[in-house]
């Protein structure tokens, strides 16, 4: 029998499931050697020799080499171990979360600013977006 | 005896701990978040617990992927304040409380959670974050904290009608040591909020103001509620939210006693990504 997974028709979201995890394990793992700073400071050195001491795909070491967050979760990567990215380079959790949205970081800010997004029309794949008023 | 006199519940976001540690309270951004907890630090020291049951999860900063307990109580001594990438926090060493965690691991455990025993655990932001909200920048912090670590990093997380269960469970366990002890239970994470993906920054104050009335009136409505509107309504992150329920079930009317006096709200939009919520309510 097929697993229940009601989240799949959520936008703009990839839940870490078991399954999302078996296939980013060791891009996780190497996110998570980045708590210690001897690491930090290797990978900074030559970032593309540290990643292929790494069981990682080809496709998960261009996704880091590129920054690319959304790429990246694609791939099973999950945000709290990819945030260790982002402290490496000095990002902030904000800036990290916004590089995903398609926005620039003050237009991201300014929306926190404001609120946050809204829920409205966000709640399903192919919903008709929230009328602007 | 002992006995859980009152219950608290805080969001952990790690922007805010930041916030502290560089002295940017006092900024616009931030003021307003902290002026929401002048009034819980003030009631903190006149209610001073003896031990603290801090309900949190982990980062990916003690667990990595080799591990993923779904509920792990520090039974540790004292625990480190983890370095999540940036450093570790500038704050004091979390001392534990043994004898109660180990009493409570047993009787839980007893009570059919299988808990996991850690006597070796860093401990990250969703634990020193409420700390520091609630207790400021003390050279030590008030008293032992008992570290209950949930796993709502990888799906599934528990779920809420099971995390209200061992909050009652937790309510017995604690009732059952033979000790006079003052305890409080704090639930922390949420609320609304989502760090990932296109859908990042999203938040939904109309949830967020109906789960805590919930909280208050009705714990049993909430815990009946499914992951899916979780993630759905309050974003992927918010999830976190089902600790509160934790917290909650070891409130005295959930064992036949009289409801709990709701002495602190405080709702703020937003504190980096995420929405803050806070509450306190009494035995």
């Amino acid at each position: 029998m097929p697993l229940d997974k009601p989240y799949l028709d959520v936008p703009g979201t990839t839940i870490f499931d078991a399954e999302q995890s078996r296939k980013g394990y060791h891009l996780n793992q190497f996110c998570m050697s980045l708590m210690k700073p001897e690491n930090r400071q290797r990978f900074k050195a030559n970032e593309r020799a540290y990643l292929d001491e790494w069981q990682m795909s080809e496709e998960q070491k261009q996704a880091v080499l590129a920054r690319d967050l959304n790429r990246c979760i694609a791939l099973g990567g999950n945000i709290y171990f990819l945030a260790k990215i982002g402290a490496t380079d000095g990002k902030s959790f904000q800036q990290m979360a916004g590089s995903m949205t398609g926005m620039t970081e003050e237009q991201y800010r300014a929306m926190m600013m404001a609120g946050g997004r809204s829920i409205e029309g966000n709640r399903y794949i192919g919903e008709k977006p929230a009328e602007k008023k | 005896m002992a006995r859980i006199t009152a219950s608290v519940y805080t969001s952990h976001v790690p922007a805010i701990g930041a916030a502290l540690d560089m002295g940017k309270t006092q900024e616009p951004y931030w003021q307003p978040l902290f002026q929401g907890y002048e009034f819980s630090k003030r009631w903190l020291k006149e209610r001073r617990p003896d031990v603290v049951f801090l309900v949190y999860n982990d980062h990916a900063n003690a667990f990595s992927l080799d591990l993923i307990p779904t509920f792990a109580i520090g039974a540790a001594a004292e625990f480190n304040v983890a370095d999540e990438g940036w450093g570790p926090r500038p704050v004091p060493k979390v001392i534990g409380h043994p004898e109660l965690a180990s009493h409570i691991a047993q009787s839980v455990i007893q009570q059919d959670f299988d808990l996991t025993i850690a006597n070796r655990m860093d401990v990250d932001h969703g634990l020193t974050v409420p700390l520091s909200l609630m207790c400021g920048q003390p050279q030590a912090w008030p008293c032992p904290v008992i570290p209950f670590a949930v796993n709502v990093v990888q799906y599934p997380v528990p779920s809420g009608r099971r995390c209200l269960n061992l909050g009652k469970a937790i309510r017995k366990a604690v009732e059952s040591y033979d000790a006079d002890l003052n305890v409080q239970i704090w639930g922390t994470g949420g609320m609304s909020h989502q760090l990932q993906g296109p859908r990042a920054g999203l938040i939904n104050r109309e949830f967020d103001n109906a789960f805590l009335d919930r909280m208050i009136g009705d714990p049993e409505a909430q815990a009946a509620m499914p992951h899916i509107d979780y993630v759905r309504e309050a974003g992927s992150e918010g999830i976190e939210l089902v600790m509160w329920l934790i917290a909650r079930g070891a409130m005295a009317d959930l064992a036949g006693g009289p409801p709990p006096k709701v002495v602190h709200r405080f709702y703020h939009v937003p504190a980096s990504n995420t929405a803050v919520g806070h509450l306190i309510l009494e035995s």
